[in-house]
């Protein structure tokens, strides 16, 4: 299972942030002040494995991470997920948002949480991986901005 | 109205959308959180309007102020608004803005319920799939309950898009709503033959989140999973589905052997691609299993990644996959999991994870330490700990350091401290990490000062001197006690310098340092110790002045206690007061006698007399029972029930007994007990007369048989070297070196005696052969208080016993494949020219005799068609090639050849085999009636490329009914309708002497024979399957004691027949 997702960047301001289990607003920002100290001292050629963050915490749960230009995507997960199938699911998730993004960079995610999440929830529903095959990914969300545009389109 | 919609939209082009509000929030970096309580201020406005766009606008910026850290749960009820709208973009934004902040106690998430289910029940999917994902976040028992209907209907909806949801949301559900596992588990298992890869994946991770809670539960699935494992190719379900065997394994070790040959399929089929590496460290999350070849093969791929990836030039940002320090940690990782069970293995890359301890990343580091652990042996601890000593004092951030500190002392006390050869090394390691900065484990040295002293008597005269150095130095470990725990240390310490006080130096110094003022800004319960101690001393010190003519020393030191105590009488702790102002008291009137010349030092020391020893914390219950005593009576009747506590009977004696007789202890509840549990540990480890058992060393206290051993008796080696002050721990490795390699030539020239020695003493680990880890005797002796020594006799018993278990262990591979394939590798013949090796017991490892295991399927869209997959594994050392694999065709089956060739040629086997190496290969037979068993002679012919002759090897194939079975799914409805038909014929069978939990039971037919369970019933159950020609075969299995009976019915008797008889043979086996 995964606990949660973050995305933030390099001064760890969050881009985006999923919990998957119920912690209060200041309890989540401590996370992610946590988490970004942790993975922020950490070079970039080193492993994308964290153990033993206390605030997401407990022996069993560990943070998987990858580091694209200005951003931190960060998984924690539990042991039921294979280490490298979790980091090709972080490829799978921002090669997909390169997709729908067309050459996506941090400033899509400032603007576009919303289709950000949108785009995490055909990855990733309720703390399990959904779908990893791109184009179904891809595929399915762009008819679903179809239908927004066709529904806006008619009210105006 | 209309005036009302034309407003609304004039609002909204002035309202601030999404990126209105994170533009402006951009650009107020210096007052954000006032701009950003206007914001929410003008939210609240739009919110109050009736128009639903500018609602769902509003909580859309409320999502992302959430994000910022925004509690927003005052909107809850127009998130729910929002999430009614008809539209799907506004649904979409409700719902994701519930998904953020809705959780368990969200009251107005009991308004939802309607309008989840009709959404569920919506003709568009995306209204139906929004409201999955955002129900798969907030999902609450009463919701869980309410909509698992409408779920479970969503599982069979057309569209896959849909399925997947419904099949991933069913987790959360069962979690929430467990009552629904039973009835929705029959369609989540039809899923896992979803035409659609998405929910098959789906299925596959839901099942195997489900099987690591309960494991057992799914065992019955396992074939299933095979199934799906050689025939899926997405990566994501190959990886679950191996996680999930990882997790099956253990509790039947068949299935591993079984897997061993896919997983090898599957690891050669995608060699050279990103999913070898995935299936590769999936693969030795399996290595628990005690089958040993395949360690050895996950080990090698490990090596052969680790070495890879430090040969590689880090080229490869590209590819994270392959980068030198991902793929080291998760090497590291594997390792430590085959650790568990083949120590050995691990141990020769000792190098290779020393060097991982240099490593830059730390994740890599505690990864490396954790192995570490695991490794050590009694040639290596010096040179380890010597390096985690460095690694200590140049490390920064003190969780790392106490993370060093801890495994250090775990390292050294593993196993009874089976591994330190020398214990002033030890010590001095101890003494080393006292100077360590700011560590929280300072109890845990204390522990191990105490049990090292008081168990290792040779070692005592040192350590005795270290500590009173300690304590000399206390100033220097007691500078910032307050924040950390080293000063616990000084309890050992001043406890070890009072205890063994009659080999100190100078024992009058320390009974100074002891009673120091500054003693009493020490924690209360250290400076308890320091005082009773100081008494001690003080016996210590009477005795060796007494002898002197010269009275007046003893006087001094009475004179200076009295000095000194007053201090510690004022103490506010308790202990500390009573214990000072007895001992003062005492030493007052000490201090009288000495002064009318009377000899008091006998009488002073006979207050702390008595040698301590080592007791083992079993130890109590082997004191046999005094006759006479009976445990369970009642020493007093028990007050009646009605009596209340304040009528209780005047009598004091009658009211106290009971409360120490046993009705009492079962009133106690579990927390009671457990706390009192807690405390008397406490209180044990607070207890220096007590001997802890450290984890590790529990497993050799158990098997404990007899009273007579309870304190060892050990034998005594002289210390070599006595080192003043406070020595440097590296020094003895040096030393130690040195020692051994005394040893080993002393050994060497007494060697013909000391055999002789060793048969009749009760050698603890002798064993000549040069350099084995045996050959390192411990300079000085633990007593180990157990009972049962490592008893090791001659080497050549050793050997034997190996032998005998391996040859068990070969039978037992044996029997495993004797009743559903009959493949005969070995026993049977020989070769002309094979060499039988003469230690060997075993016939059939007859060079070169290649072993086979076969595999016979039935191929289900070919009812007429058998598939043998056989494995072909080269236990020569020689190469072998040109392998011709043929088969006396009978009338019923007939091996397929290809087209042109003769009935009776043979198939040439498609790989040639190194020595070592094994591989698979599939034939097809076809066959006309699978209603018989059946058996197949043939022969295998092949050439040893050395010596170029041609070798033939036969064997036979047995096909037997079971075989031609397939597991096919079944539901209760069907299974009952096809009963109710009437064409089938019935037969039952009896098994006696089953003694297996029935689960076990009905796993072992469905694993063996290719059936699923329908429906089970406390004891009965009833299961299904089909067989390749359509033929349904149907059994209703009951239990009672350890007699099971079949009942089944089949369209085929004959089939049947042979079909139980099979299964019967598989439970006679057993």
């Amino acid at each position: 299972m995964i606990k949660a997702i973050l995305i933030f960047n390099n001064h760890g301001k969050p881009r985006l942030i999923r919990f998957y289990q119920y912690f209060a607003e200041d309890m989540q920002q401590q996370i992610i002040r946590e988490t970004f100290h942790l993975v922020s001292k950490r070079d970039d050629n080193v492993c994308n494995f964290l153990e033993g963050g206390s605030l997401i915490g407990g022996s069993d749960y560990k943070l998987i991470y990858r580091h694209y230009a200005t951003l931190y995507f960060v998984f924690c997960v539990d042991s039921s997920e294979s280490e490298l199938g979790i980091l090709d699911l972080i490829q799978v998730f921002v090669e997909t948002l390169d997709k729908c993004f067309e050459n996506v960079c941090e400033l899509d995610l400032i603007f576009h949480m919303d289709k950000v999440h949108y785009i995490l929830q055909e990855v990733v529903m309720g703390g399990m991986v959904l779908e990893t095959n791109m184009n179904e990914i891809v595929a399915q969300v762009e008819v679903q901005n179809r239908m927004e545009k066709s529904e806006l389109c008619n009210q105006n | 109205m209309a005036l009302k919609i034309v407003k609304g939209s004039i609002d909204r082009m002035f309202d601030k959308n999404l990126q209105d509000l994170v533009r402006g929030i951009r650009n107020h970096k210096e007052d954000e959180a006032k701009y950003i309580s206007t914001c929410i201020d003008e939210i609240k406005q739009e919110l109050k309007q009736d128009n639903i766009a500018v609602k769902a606008n509003a909580v859309c910026k409320l999502t992302y102020l959430q994000m910022l850290g925004y509690d927003v749960s005052w909107a809850a009820f127009n998130i729910v608004e929002v999430m009614s709208s008809s539209k799907f973009t506004y649904k979409r934004i409700g719902y994701l803005a519930a998904s953020q902040c809705f959780h368990e106690n969200t009251d107005v998430i009991m308004l939802t319920t309607n309008q989840i289910r009709k959404d569920l029940s919506s003709p568009n999917q995306y209204d139906t799939g929004v409201a999955l994902t955002g129900l798969s976040c907030f999902v609450t028992p009463d919701l869980a309950r309410d909509l698992a209907n409408d779920i479970m209907t969503l599982m069979s909806h057309t569209k896959p898009y849909i399925r997947k949801k419904a099949v991933l949301i069913m987790y959360k559900v069962f979690l929430k709503y467990p009552e629904s596992l039973r009835p929705a588990f029959p369609r989540l298992k039809e899923k896992l033959e979803d035409p659609d890869p998405g929910v098959q994946s789906a299925a596959v991770n839901v099942i195997c989140e489900l099987a690591r809670r309960n494991p057992k539960n799914y065992l019955s699935l396992a074939p299933l999973f095979f199934k799906l494992m050689t025939s899926s190719t997405n990566n994501w379900v190959l990886i679950k589905i191996i996680k999930l065997f990882g997790a099956l394994t253990p509790l039947e070790p068949r299935l591993g052997k079984k897997l061993i040959e896919p997983l090898t399929n599957l690891i050669h089929r995608s060699f050279s691609s990103r999913v070898l590496i995935f299936i590769c460290f999936g693969f030795f999350k399996l290595a628990h299993k005690k089958s040993f070849s395949d360690v050895i093969v996950s080990l090698c791929y490990i090596t052969v990644l680790i070495s890879l990836s430090s040969g590689m030039p880090n080229h490869s940002a590209s590819s994270v996959f392959l980068r030198i320090s991902v793929v080291k940690y998760l090497g590291l990782l594997a390792m430590s999991k085959i650790l568990k069970t083949h120590p050995k293995s691990v141990q020769s890359h000792k190098d290779l994870i020393l060097q991982c301890l240099d490593d830059k990343d730390e994740s890599i580091r505690l990864r490396a330490l954790d192995l570490l652990y695991g490794m050590v042996s009694k040639k290596n601890l010096m040179e380890i700990v010597k390096k985690l000593m460095i690694h200590v004092d140049k490390a920064e951030g003190t969780t790392y350091r106490d993370e060093l500190l801890t495994k250090i002392i775990d390292i050294c006390s593993q196993s009874n401290y089976q591994y330190i050869t020398n214990f002033e090394w030890y010590i001095s390691i101890l003494v080393e990490l006292t100077r360590l900065e700011g560590t929280r484990h300072g109890h845990l040295i204390a522990s191990q000062m105490l049990d090292v002293a008081i168990r290792v008597k040779a070692i005592r005269v040192f350590a005795v001197a270290q500590m009173a150095t300690l304590l000399d130095n206390a100033h220097l470990l007691t500078g910032n006690m307050q924040r950390n725990g080293i000063c616990e240390v000084l309890y050992a310490a001043a406890w070890i310098c009072g205890e063994f006080s009659e080999h100190l130096e100078n024992p009058v110094q320390t009974l100074e340092a002891m009673l120091r003022p500054k003693v009493a800004t020490l924690p209360g319960h250290i400076q308890a110790v320091y005082v009773q101690n100081a008494a001690k001393l003080f016996a210590t010190i009477l005795k060796n002045q007494e002898g002197n003519t010269d009275s007046t020393a003893a006087q001094e030191t009475s004179q200076m206690m009295i000095d000194r105590l007053p201090l510690f009488v004022q103490s506010a702790n308790l202990e500390v007061q009573e214990r000072a102002s007895c001992i003062l008291q005492l030493v007052k009137y000490i201090q009288k006698l000495q002064q009318k010349d009377v000899e008091v030092a006998e009488e002073v020391s006979a207050l702390f007399a008595g040698e301590l020893n080592p007791v083992a914390p079993k130890a109590q219950k082997k004191v046999p029972v005094p006759e006479g005593l009976d445990l369970d009576a009642w020493i007093n009747e028990p007050p009646s029930e009605s009596e209340s506590e304040d009528e209780q009977p005047k009598a004091i004696f009658t009211k106290e007994e009971p409360k120490h007789s046993r009705p009492r202890h079962t009133e106690v509840d579990e927390k009671e007990l457990a706390r009192r549990r807690e405390a008397r540990k406490q209180e044990q480890a607070n207890n220096p007369f007590y001997i802890k058992a450290s984890p590790s060393s529990q497993k050799v206290y158990q098997e404990a048989p007899g009273v007579e051993h309870i304190p060892v008796v050990q034998i005594d080696l002289s210390v070599p070297l006595k080192v003043p002050g406070l020595p440097m721990s590296d020094q003895y490795v040096k030393l130690e070196e040195e020692r051994r390699q005394k040893e080993r030539a002393e050994k060497k020239k007494k060697e013909k005696k000391k055999r002789k020695e060793k048969r009749s003493g009760r050698g603890k680990k002798h064993d000549s052969g040069p350099e084995s880890e045996e050959d390192i005797t411990p300079a000085h002796v633990v007593d180990i208080v157990t009972e049962e020594m490592p008893e090791k006799s001659s080497k050549h018993k050793k050997k034997k016993q190996k032998k005998e278990k391996e040859e068990k262990e070969k039978k037992k591979k044996k029997k495993h494949h004797h009743h559903h394939h009959h493949s005969d590798g070995g026993g049977e013949e020989s070769v002309q020219n094979g060499t039988v090796e003469e230690e060997e017991p075993l016939t059939f490892l007859v060079f070169p005799l290649p072993r086979k295991v076969c595999d016979i399927q039935g191929n289900l869209q070919d009812g007429s068609q058998v598939v043998v997959s056989v494995i072909f594994e080269n236990k020569s050392d020689s190469f072998l090639k040109s392998m011709e694999f043929n088969v006396l065709d009978s009338l019923n089956s007939k091996l397929q050849r290809p087209e042109g060739s003769g009935p009776h040629d043979g198939l040439t086997v498609p790989f040639q085999l190194p020595p070592g190496v094994s591989n698979e290969a599939r034939f097809v037979f076809t066959v006309q009636s699978i209603v018989m068993p059946q058996k197949l002679k043939g022969t295998l012919t092949f050439i040893v490329k050395d010596s170029s002759t041609h070798e033939k090897l036969d064997f036979k194939l047995h096909f037997t009914c079971t075989s031609y079975l397939i597991t096919t799914p079944c539901y209760s409805d069907a299974f009952a309708k096809l009963l109710e038909s009437g064409d089938l014929k019935s037969s039952s069978v009896r098994l006696e002497g089953v003694n297996m939990p029935f689960h076990h039971l009905l796993a072992r037919i469905c694993f063996h024979h290719h059936f699923s369970v329908v429906e089970r019933i406390d004891s009965c159950a009833s299961m299904y399957s089909r067989s390749i020609q359509g033929h349904h075969v149907c059994l209703l299995v009951k239990t009672s004691g350890q007699t099971v009976s079949i009942d089944a019915k089949c369209d085929e008797p004959t089939l049947l027949g042979n079909v139980l008889d099979e299964i019967k043979q598989t439970f006679s086996q057993c």
